[in-house]
């Protein structure tokens, strides 16, 4: 697993702060971010990318700094969002998946065969020439997360990948997080996406306030939501 | 563009695109010089076998040509009673064989395809010209199309429900703001997607 570090991470929009004095190093295969909305949770998720360069502190990924190294980290680390709509950049399904590919200098066999591939480990083969803009929502999550791993980083950040999605979607989204071999990190608000979960932190008017396991961090949480 | 893509293995789908965006170029110019309707009478099988070549399904080459038919339907009696019926049903025929020559490029090439062509096309401009961002670009405006339509029939319905049909300003401020966010978010995404280098 990759070893992600914030150093004395702190982070303003403008006069507001949102997140204060972040000391964390994440190497754990599965973890949670759980917080309320506005509490820095989604800034600090966006940190490990380089989306989001903190204003004091510095963020590592396998020692590369993100703010200097972004391009290297973005190699490494894949990002999906919570609307795949905003994500979706080609009009058809394969092509969307094969964009991804385009920008690493690979042959259009390797492309294609690289990109059936996924489109097959994620159930959207018979979906491959169809507009990317008419699936389902469960299926522009899937085409998202294919689009994404197809690249095979390293390191999956979500956040809050099934906030829009139903409930058979967002359990089918969750089923496959557990299944990756990769590093994943996910920020939610749906406590069952983190069953299962190495480690689960709560993220409190941009301070950590809980970091543990999913069962005292949940607890935590539910404590702070009461 | 957008999703008309009409999947097969025939040549007319496996030729190269420049060769056939050429022979759209070159075809649409032979229709508009054609004076005689024999000529047409000619022209448009052949058209029709190609379609039959490319195996695209009746009902969706129909849906191609379908639209411009409204327009004939005005055109062509104004048309008849200005310049003449033989004019009139000469251009009516030439548009709906032009049109169905470049449904049938559409309905046969990908995106991919044709941004690749242009690609290579900008190649020895390359000096001048950043031929993979000019490919970007046109890939998210054809994407941008059915995002900005989405945006404008939520908006709609949003009015609908809130009893603000008539208004331009309920329509126009929340379709711009949502769009704004919607190519902020679209950016952020490329951005994570290893697009900036």
């Amino acid at each position: 697993m990759s070893t992600i570090t914030f150093d004395r991470v702190a982070h303003a929009f403008g006069e507001r702060r949102v997140l204060r004095n972040i000391d964390l190093s994440l190497t754990e295969h599965r973890i949670g971010i759980v917080g309320a909305n506005g509490s820095g949770k989604s800034t600090l998720a966006r940190m490990i990318n380089g989306l989001v360069t903190p204003s004091r502190g510095s963020v590592t990924v396998d020692g590369l700094d993100v703010a200097k190294k972004a391009r290297e980290v973005r190699r490494l680390v894949g990002f999906i969002f919570t609307n795949p709509d905003n994500q979706i950049v080609m009009p058809t399904v394969q092509e969307d998946i094969a964009f991804t590919l385009r920008r690493r200098g690979l042959s259009a066999a390797e492309i294609a065969e690289r990109s059936t591939a996924a489109l097959h480990r994620f159930g959207l083969a018979e979906h491959a020439d169809h507009p990317a803009h008419l699936l389902s929502g469960g299926q522009k999550q899937l085409l998202a997360l294919a689009a994404v791993l197809v690249a095979e980083p390293q390191v999956l950040v979500a956040d809050e990948p099934t906030t829009l999605l139903d409930a058979r979607n967002a359990r089918r989204i969750g089923d496959l997080m557990h299944s990756m071999s990769q590093q994943v990190i996910v920020v939610t608000h749906q406590f069952a996406l983190l069953e299962g979960f190495d480690r689960v932190i709560v993220i409190e008017h941009g301070e950590v306030v809980a970091d543990g396991s999913p069962e005292d961090s949940l607890d935590h949480y539910r404590a702070l939501l009461a | 563009m957008i999703g008309l893509y009409s999947p097969g293995r025939s040549w007319v789908h496996r030729a190269p695109t420049l060769l056939k965006l050429f022979m759209l170029s070159i075809g649409v110019v032979v229709i508009g010089l054609l004076q005689q309707p024999g000529q047409l009478a000619v022209a448009a099988p052949v058209v029709v076998a190609l379609f039959a070549i490319a195996r695209v399904p009746p009902r969706t080459a129909v849906g191609q040509i379908a639209p411009i038919l409204w327009m004939l339907l005005i055109v062509v009696p104004i048309q008849g009673l200005l310049a003449g019926w033989l004019v009139a049903g000469l251009m009516a025929g030439k548009l709906i064989i032009a049109v169905a020559l470049a449904a049938l490029f559409t309905l046969t090439t990908t995106v991919t395809a044709v941004l690749e062509a242009f690609q290579r096309m900008l190649r020895p401009f390359g000096r001048w010209i950043d031929a993979d961002r000019i490919g970007l670009l046109v890939a998210l405006t054809i994407r941008c199309i059915p995002l900005v339509a989405e945006i404008v029939t939520e908006v709609l319905e949003a009015r609908r429900a809130r009893g603000t049909r008539g208004s331009l300003m309920a329509l126009a401020v929340p379709v711009v703001v949502r769009s704004l966010y919607a190519a902020d978010a679209l950016g952020e995404a490329l951005v994570a997607r290893g697009l900036d280098d």
